[in-house]
């Protein structure tokens, strides 16, 4: 092969000639292939993302009415947990009485929440460390030191504000995109 | 290629004569593993993991393929499918303990062999390529059996799933859209199962073709041997088959007594309890920890709890359990002594028991709860076992003084006695 190319050039340099037909049919058809190849590469790519019946069942509707202040409950958003609080007024005091600057990741909770709903954490139940559960959400669950979560995988305490205050997560207790459909109902995603 | 003086096939059998006219792939076994492969004569029984692993990937092969026909690679069914693969398939539980307990057997030969090359730098010229497709084999080692652990679709399966899918989270920006698009879908499910299942039963046939690999890029120099020493005339030198076979053979009976042993009267033994419990998405084990194999690169990424110029400490973990592996690339080059086995540089071994000890602790450390003084000690010692190949390795090639190599292969076995002078 080499021995052929290089005998080529040689007789090409020797007639003088540039771009031969043949080495423009050559590139043409390399380049033809390549084209062919690249433009598969989407399809082999994109089938790996979210299929339409995962992402069809990416939003979730979570009724509120029921939730008293104080209390808690668990929902399921894009499989994941969802954790949906009614603050009292005390550990809305709380929240807010710690300096937004002291804190790991610097949220208030007015950031947190929705304008005028502040009574209403709404949070992914995942812990930001390594993705576990924490607790606090269900009845008779472990509070942590600070009122909020305690995720019992690596000791990560999270305020009433879901905040990370103390152990080794990174972030807050991440809120997703929600909006209220009515003063009792909200839309998440 | 072998050595000029290796022993050649000539078929006797007019059939055989017949098919290496034709094809001879006779000829190529028996000159790969056969009495044509001229081995130094010197080999100890650490040269037997070699072929250990190898045979491990067999039983995986075989106990994998027939697994997968009685598995249901579905998230509604995969718990209940091992189940009835435990249960009602005749002799199923056999063949699952045989492949979970194999996957634990398959890591624990290759770490031997992989530290067996890095006291004998088998990593040296001229067989760098040979080090350097280990590793590539290691690493799909590990994605195999990654993957093959979720398919139970236990609670350390799926937790698992998520913690490890959420390592690539860590990566800034692109990093929650990779880990989507590697799930397909947020947490994972049906999707992720059914991929991880599809790769788990392709890449060992990758493995197998990366193994041919391996052992033809041994084959160009030959096998090392524990003097280090080259290989330097027939008398050096025993045919593969029967010597090799033979020892090899002995050492494969001794694996299977100890992987019985443990297939039959401990077979839960390296597993983890909760991965007998259905995934709940819901509820997390409180603690996970992956399979024991994984536990020292689990202890350097849990090691980093600080940032630092800020990059967070989640980043900097993850960049630095696969810096651990990746590490291992540059090997050949960070060690410059000319000196090959570990037997004759003082200095070099007693660090290598160091870094036995230091791997063993970070072992240990990653099965143990993130807690103190758990995570002090892996940040100390996930820092010694970098110092060691970045600091400690190069500085000790330059001032070591070796201990004197014997003059060739055969005056080792056979000190300076009048026979083997005559033999050279």
């Amino acid at each position: 092969m080499a021995t052929v190319e290089t005998s080529e050039t040689a007789v090409s340099a020797a007639e003088g000639e540039g771009v031969r037909r043949r080495d423009f049919i050559n590139v043409a058809a390399v380049a033809f292939a390549g084209v062919g190849a690249v433009a598969v590469l989407p399809t082999l790519i994109n089938q790996m993302n979210p299929s339409a019946d995962v992402l069809a069942a990416a939003t979730t509707e979570v009724d509120l009415s029921a939730i008293k202040p104080g209390q808690a409950i668990k929902a399921v958003f894009r499989s994941q947990p969802l954790f949906v609080r009614q603050l009292t007024p005390k550990e809305i005091a709380e929240a807010d009485a710690r300096p937004v600057a002291s804190l790991r990741d610097p949220q208030s909770l007015e950031e947190r929440t929705q304008p005028g709903k502040k009574q209403w954490l709404v949070t992914m139940g995942v812990c930001t460390h390594l993705g576990c559960v924490p607790l606090g959400a269900g009845e008779g669950e472990v509070r942590g030191e600070f009122g909020g979560y305690f995720c019992p995988c690596h000791g990560s305490s999270y305020d009433t504000a879901a905040r990370i205050i103390k152990g080794p997560a990174p972030k807050n207790l991440e809120v997703p995109e929600y909006k209220f459909t009515s003063d009792t109902a909200i839309l998440v995603g | 290629m072998s050595f000029p003086w290796a022993e050649q096939y000539t078929p006797v059998n007019p059939l055989m004569k017949w098919v290496d006219d034709r094809l001879p792939l006779p000829r190529f076994v028996y000159n790969a593993v056969g009495a044509g492969y001229a081995v130094p004569r010197n080999l100890n029984y650490w040269w037997n993991f070699g072929v250990l692993s190898g045979f491990a990937l067999v039983l995986q092969l075989v106990t994998g393929i027939i697994l997968a026909m009685h598995y249901g690679a579905n998230a509604g069914v995969a718990f209940d499918s091992v189940e009835h693969i435990m249960r009602d398939v005749n002799g199923g539980w056999l063949l699952r303990y045989a492949h979970a307990n194999g996957a634990s057997f398959f890591f624990i030969v290759v770490y031997i062999h992989i530290f067996r090359g890095l006291f004998f730098g088998s990593y040296k010229a001229p067989r760098e390529m040979v080090w350097l497709l280990g590793l590539v084999i290691f690493l799909l080692m590990m994605a195999t059996a990654f993957m093959g652990y979720v398919l139970p679709w236990g609670q350390m399966s799926f937790w698992g799933a998520k913690v490890i899918t959420g390592l690539f989270g860590a990566i800034p920006v692109v990093g929650e859209p990779i880990q989507t698009w590697l799930l397909g879908g947020f947490a994972p499910g049906n999707a992720a199962l059914n991929r991880f299942f599809s790769l788990h039963y392709l890449l060992p046939f990758v493995i197998a073709a990366v193994v041919i690999l391996h052992i033809w890029a041994l084959h160009i120099p030959g096998s090392s041997n524990p003097t280090g020493v080259d290989v330097k005339g027939p008398q050096d030198t025993v045919p593969f088959h029967p010597y090799y076979t033979a020892k090899d053979g002995f050492g494969l009976g001794v694996f299977l007594i100890i992987y019985a042993l443990v297939l039959f009267f401990g077979p839960n033994m390296l597993g983890h309890p909760d991965n007998y419990i259905p995934a709940n998405p819901m509820s997390t084990p409180a603690h996970i920890v992956p399979e024991w194999y994984f536990w020292p690169f689990y202890a350097i990424l849990r090691a980093f709890t600080f940032d630092f110029f800020f990059v967070p400490a989640k980043l900097l973990g993850v960049l630095a359990m696969f810096a651990s592996i990746l590490l291992l690339f540059v090997l050949p080059w960070l060690d410059t002594s000319p000196v090959r086995s570990g037997r004759y540089r003082p200095l070099f071994r007693k660090f290598f028991y160091l870094l036995l000890v230091d791997v063993a602790i970070l072992g240990y450390c990653g099965g143990a709860p993130a807690a103190e003084p758990y995570v002090m000690i892996s940040q100390i010692a996930a820092a010694y076992y970098f110092a060691h190949f970045l600091i400690i390795l190069p500085i000790v090639s330059k001032i070591e003084r070796p201990l004197p190599l014997p003059n060739s292969i055969t005056e080792a076995v056979l000190g300076h006695e009048p026979a083997a002078v005559a033999a050279e």
